[in-house]
């Protein structure tokens, strides 16, 4: 089933790549005053348990996806 | 003579110059394959710079799951001394072989330049050289900022395990940190390029420091 992996720069983490976005958006005049970019990931889990689906997802997230000094992260089922 | 393990990842470039560099320090270099688990009895291992996995995810953070890694750390904790450089030294961290992780630069360029780096601490991974002293080596990284939280930072400088700063800011590394240690201090990790700086021709010799703490264990 499928599962949703979202990974976000931690608050006060700095992240080069939203201020480069955030400025080109600032650039083509539209009112962003911050960005924040992060990842996510789509994954197809052999398995019909959500429960499963979602443990599987929190430590994929921990162990590979997100690094906790940096990131967070959050597991969406279905 | 002493036998250094130099592990080629899938994406690593320097791989042949750490190899040189150990000649050029007096030591034997070994290729070691990242799909192996065996270190063929090496005597120290170092984990050279490149572009492992295209630097996909977070840099380092996939090489840190090779096969030989489950033998690398083993050997580190078994107090064999590891040396990280720019690649290596993601990978060490993402590992937690070594404390924090490395980021982009915060001023979203590609930086290849020669640095000056201060002596925080005497160590044999640096000669032994006085605390204040500079030496010079290169740098070539787009994601060199080494970041640690506020949390911990304090007791790894006072435990020792900074032992290089950047003289200025060169990518916004936490408190200009360029080179770690792990607090046994056995292992050892940096962006600038000591096996870059081995021969006079190139500018500066101060990379057979490091290198050389290799082949002195």
């Amino acid at each position: 089933m499928r599962v949703t992996v979202l990974v976000r720069p931690k608050t006060g983490i700095r992240d080069p790549q939203g201020e480069a976005i955030g400025r080109s958006l600032g650039g083509l005049g539209y009112p962003v005053s911050a960005v924040s970019a992060g990842s996510i990931f789509d994954l197809e889990i052999d398995t019909d348990d959500p429960k499963e689906a979602e443990r599987l997802g929190a430590e994929m997230a921990v162990r590979v996806l997100s690094n906790d000094l940096i990131e967070g992260f959050e597991v969406i089922v279905g | 003579m002493a036998r250094v393990g130099v592990i080629t990842f899938l994406g690593s470039l320097d791989d042949r110059d750490a190899m040189r560099a150990v000649g050029v320090v007096g030591g034997e270099a070994v290729s070691l394959w990242h799909g192996s688990t065996d270190l063929q009895g090496v005597d120290a291992i170092l984990l050279p710079g490149g572009f492992s996995y295209g630097d996909h995810l977070r840099c380092g953070a996939l090489a840190r799951f090779s096969p030989i890694m489950g033998a690398v750390a083993e050997f580190a904790v078994a107090g064999g001394p590891v040396l990280g450089i720019c690649n290596g030294f993601q990978i060490l961290c993402e590992a937690d072989l070594l404390p924090g992780i490395l980021t982009p630069n915060h001023g979203q360029r590609f930086i290849c330049r020669d640095v000056e780096l201060i002596v925080e601490q005497e160590s044999p991974w640096i000669g032994n050289r006085a605390v204040g002293t500079t030496i010079a080596v290169p740098v070539k990284h787009g994601d060199g900022a080494w970041f640690h939280p506020e949390e911990g930072l304090d007791e790894l400088e006072e435990q020792g395990q900074v032992l290089l700063r950047y003289a200025e800011d060169v990518n916004g590394a936490t408190r200009r940190v360029a080179c770690v240690t792990n607090a046994a201090g056995n292992v050892c990790g940096l962006m600038p390029h000591p096996e870059h700086a081995v021969d006079p021709i190139l500018g500066s010799i101060d990379g057979q420091l490091l290198v050389g703490r290799l082949i002195n264990s």
